[in-house]
């Protein structure tokens, strides 16, 4: 039912200049402002991020951040000087918990940053060229989704030594295969399209086809794929840390965080459960923001 | 014939594969197209009209190159071109237009870059693309500031009006019209092909015009192509096919058409409405494919596939009904398709 | 002349896009009689499908609003009436045939199962008893009308098994399942090849002539409204723009945007011009003042910036044009 329609009434085709359009970017903002939650997934990734990007001006105890000791500042329960309370050497929470956000925006940076690529381009080529390049890659993909990845993760850095750039590379190995599968179907979709034969009949090359004519359809589908992505990432590295597999101490991480507060629990409850809120609150984000996302583009494919 | 023709086709065949089973191997096929020829003027617009099935818009894609013929040969301006599925000579000389103006463009590029994308990829100078770009809109009578909008700031024909700008980038010879028209309302369909045929005279192109619509066939096409299952049934001049239909499937299918005034409605040949419908490609029936829903469907129909019957200057049809005729002609002069008016 | 089943007054509804309001019907009348087969025809956006989802009540709201007007059905007016009652109306005494036989089925359920389901529920509204048997009795009685070979096998199949045309008749014969009075049909036919849709044209206008039932047709094929109708709306922008008994409208369109329509549409004569109508549909948020049309017409001049009145120009033929003087003065 084509209730709009984007011309305004000219008198003549070539005066056909459409007065009252309105713009993809104005009907997308429009949709995403009044969907509530996505709203307030923004708000919290804004903020994550700005600790992330501010924490020495943010943070109250910039100099506590990890070599710090402080015997009689032990222990203390949340106060106005310490909002999240202090750990079991006596550094301030919330301090470590803003510059904790650091290491797991790092973390989702990289990770993503390495799998997504690597994932979009084998999704496009798999998608596009179809016959072999299809079966290896796809069968690739197949092999490699049916192993969970914290157990891979696991595997790797017990392999290598337990440091955050293993831990980056345990989570990459694996993670592009979700994009593979997504570009794939997406590329799949729209080859059948008309603007791809087009362009093949106006002799435009693979390349352009792949990278000019896809993957700028694909876009909408990796941003959202991206942003819930972001939160299992912090997930993922929190459980590495969590385990001693991870970032290790005294590199403020959150994972590292809840696990040393554990020790204390419960009566010291602050030491993990305050570490442990800020990785609920970041994936929170992250996941309303990403479902906002998928409403406002209207990609069902992404999961 | 005094002058080659541009395109010819002969004996040209698709069929694809259908797969089954674990080692996804060949378990029949979709006969498409089967042993399809017709050749095409210079500055000839030919028709080919069929329903869904007919294997009309196989037959453009291979004759684009978008396919690769199982079997028979496509001849362009003289030489081979049925194997070059990406000679680039032949792309410059051979544009298509599909059918659907909302997904032959790009939604996610401007209108200039999806026109230039021919003119990039046959070394236009880099410098010229934006004038060029220009000059297409023009041609196609679109304001030159629709360069920096996206399609889907566009109506439905003005979108079809970019798809028709964008085949004439390359200064093609030969145009294949897929269906131009059938997605859009009447009036739009009406000032899009005042274009085309504007076009036409203006740069002397040669179109392959693909339709299922007869009436839209009648005005603007030269000579038509009537196609069922993958095989012509009647082809001739335009004017000899609607005036003197000789295939009873072209009869039906004329007769078939609503029209909107009493004058049109005499034209019509008056047959038997068709009974079941269109068998699958995959399935074709044995003998004359189109025995199965022909109301004058005798023995031999069952068996032998007949071949063309020349029934008039340039207008041959494939029916054992008119074999028998021109057998017969001398002894019994009685027309076994009868028909409601002559024009 | 017997009173009018469907009758529509005055009816206007706005649809709110992007924060804005769209005026996407604005005062449209018809009427519908039993036995009469009226059509509603217009292009892409012109608003035939809001119509169709006004009188069946199944318009989204929001973002759809009605600002104006009534649908009035065997007197009763369906927009005040309560819920439940209306409800009570539709699939039985208004139903309604589906454009798209590939999709208006359900590829997971058998077609028997689905057309007696639609009984069943009926029933219930109704108050009716009837067992299984009688179900599967009346389906492949109705089955049997819309001339499908072998109900009973038809019964048990899966849509898939069905080629484009028979389930074209599953749909027609659904809409008929529970002996409505009003039929609409949404694009009847235009899904289907021309040989196809001559037949199934041909076997609704039958079922339809047999039970003398209302029918209402929305369609932009005018070569199809021809052929089934007998009265036509012509509806642009929102508007209805001319309307009359079918052989008038075609022989003497009095509206400018009539006239262009039907000299749009290719010719079997080979006598076609293909002139079209400049520019395009207008945006409803901001319409053209007076005349929807105005911009467009070649005939436009001042008086158009004043909404036209409704001329009558012949016995129950109507165009809303200032150009046109009422029939009496002509003659």
């Amino acid at each position: 039912m084509a209730v709009l329609n984007n011309g305004s009434a000219p008198a003549s085709v070539e005066e056909a200049v459409p007065a009252a359009t309105i713009s993809n970017a104005y009907k997308n903002w429009y949709r995403f402002s009044r969907n509530p939650t996505a709203v307030i997934g923004a708000v919290i990734v804004l903020i994550v991020i700005s600790c992330a990007l501010f924490a020495p001006w943010i943070a109250p105890y910039p100099e506590q951040v990890d070599n710090f000791v402080d015997f009689r500042a032990r222990h203390l329960p949340p106060s106005w000087e310490h909002w999240f309370g202090t750990d079991n050497v006596g550094r301030d929470v919330l301090t470590r918990v803003i510059y904790g956000y650091r290491i797991s925006l790092l973390l989702v940076v990289v990770v993503l940053g390495l799998s997504i690529p690597f994932g979009v381009m084998l999704g496009l080529m798999a998608g596009y060229f179809g016959g072999w390049v299809e079966i290896v890659i796809m069968r690739l993909t197949d092999i490699a989704l049916a192993i969970p990845p914290l157990v891979m993760a696991l595997a790797i850095t017990a392999v290598l030594s337990p440091n955050l750039m293993n831990a980056m590379i345990a989570i990459s190995v694996l993670w592009w295969t979700w994009h593979t599968r997504l570009i794939y179907s997406i590329t799949r979709t729209l080859k059948t399209q008309e603007f791809v034969e087009a362009a093949e009949i106006l002799g435009a090359s693979k390349f352009h086809i792949l990278f000019r004519e896809l993957l700028p359809n694909c876009v909408s589908a990796i941003s959202v794929k991206a942003t819930l992505d972001a939160g299992f990432v912090i997930l993922i590295g929190a459980s590495l840390s969590f385990l001693g597999l991870g970032v290790q101490p005294p590199t403020p991480d959150l994972g590292t965080m809840v696990a040393t507060g554990a020790d204390y629990l419960p009566d010291r409850w602050w030491q993990s459960v305050m570490p442990g809120m800020a990785i609920l609150v970041a994936i929170l984000g992250f996941n309303l923001l990403g479902d906002g996302l998928r409403d406002m583009f209207d990609v069902e494919d992404v999961r | 014939m005094i002058e080659a023709p541009l395109l010819e086709v002969s004996g040209l065949t698709k069929h694809f594969p259908i797969r089954g089973g674990i080692i996804q191997q060949r378990v029949g096929a979709v006969r498409a197209v089967n042993d399809v020829s017709f050749a095409i003027r210079k500055g000839e617009v030919f028709g080919l009209a069929g329903e869904s099935g007919s294997g009309k818009s196989t037959i453009a894609r291979m004759v684009v190159g978008l396919y690769r013929p199982t079997a028979g040969t496509v001849h362009f301006d003289g030489s081979d071109v049925s194997g070059l599925i990406g000679g680039r000579d032949y792309r410059k000389q051979v544009q298509m237009v599909f059918q659907n103006p909302g997904s032959s463009l790009n939604p996610r590029r401007t209108i200039a870059q999806s026109v230039a994308v021919p003119l990039i990829f046959h070394d236009y100078p880099k410098a010229k693309i934006a004038d060029r770009v220009a000059e297409l809109l023009e041609m196609v009578e679109l304001p030159r500031n629709f360069a920096i909008r996206y399609p889907h700031e566009l109506s439905g024909g003005q979108k079809q009006r970019v798809a028709i700008a964008r085949a004439l980038a390359v200064e093609p010879r030969l145009i294949v019209l897929d269906e131009p028209t059938s997605a859009l309302d009447v009036s739009v369909q009406a000032k899009i092909i005042d274009l085309l045929a504007g076009l036409a005279g203006e740069l002397g192109l040669t179109f392959l015009f693909i339709s299922h619509d007869l009436s839209l066939m009648r005005n603007f096409c030269s000579r038509v192509g009537i196609l069922y299952l993958g095989r012509l049934a009647e082809t001739g001049s335009t004017i000899d096919v609607f005036g003197s239909p000789a295939h009873p499937y072209t009869q039906a299918l004329i007769g078939a058409v609503p029209v909107v005034s009493d004058e049109e409605a005499a034209l019509k040949p008056s047959i038997p409405a068709l009974s079941g419908e269109i068998p699958s490609p995959s399935r074709i029936p044995k003998g004359c494919s189109f025995h199965t829903r022909c109301p004058f469907a005798f023995e031999p129909c069952r068996q032998i596939d007949p071949e063309f019957t020349i029934v008039g200057q340039g207008h041959e049809a494939r029916c054992h009904l008119l074999e028998e005729r021109t057998a017969t002609a001398a002894t019994v002069p009685v027309s076994p398709v009868e028909r409601s008016a002559h024009p | 002349m017997n009173a009018p089943l469907l009758d529509v007054a005055g009816l206007s509804v706005d649809f709110a896009t992007y924060g804005r309001q769209a005026r996407v019907l604005d005062g449209v009348s018809l009427q519908v009689r039993a036995g009469q087969h009226a059509a509603l025809v217009g292009e892409t956006g012109c608003g035939k499908s809001v119509t169709l989802r006004a009188i069946m009540g199944i318009l989204k709201s929001p973002p759809a609003s009605i600002a104006a007007g009534s649908i009035g059905f065997d007197g009763a007016d369906l927009l005040t009436m309560p819920a439940r009652q209306r409800d009570a109306l539709k699939g039985t005494a208004m139903s309604m045939v589906f454009q798209d036989p590939m999709t208006a089925l359900n590829p997971v359920f058998t077609i028997g199962d689905q057309l007696a389901t639609i009984i069943k529920y009926a029933d219930r509204r109704m108050g009716v008893r009837r067992d299984k048997q009688g179900r599967k009795q009346r389906v492949i009685e109705v089955l049997d009308q819309v001339r499908m070979p072998d109900p009973e096998r038809i019964f048990g199949a899966y849509p898939i098994m069905l080629s484009g045309g028979m389930r074209q008749r599953v749909l027609i014969a659904m809409a008929l399942l529970n002996e409505p009075r009003l039929l609409i049909a949404d694009e009847p036919g235009t899904a289907l090849d021309v040989t196809t849709q001559a037949e199934i044209l041909a076997l609704l206008n039958d079922l339809v002539a047999a039970r003398s039932l209302a029918l209402l047709m929305i369609t932009h094929n005018l070569g199809v409204v021809r052929e089934m109708a007998d009265y036509v709306y012509v509806m642009y922008a929102g508007t209805i723009v001319e309307h009359g008994p079918t052989e008038a409208l075609f022989e003497r369109p009095s509206h400018p945007y009539t006239q262009a329509l039907i000299e749009c549409v290719p010719k079997l004569s080979g006598t076609s011009t293909f002139k079209g109508i400049d520019g395009t549909i207008p945006d409803y948020v901001d319409p053209p003042v007076g005349c929807r049309f105005r911009p467009r017409c070649p005939h436009r001049h001042d008086a158009c910036f004043e909404r036209p009145p409704n001329v009558t120009v012949g016995a129950n033929h109507v165009a809303a044009c200032w150009l046109r003087q009422p029939a009496e003065e002509v003659a």
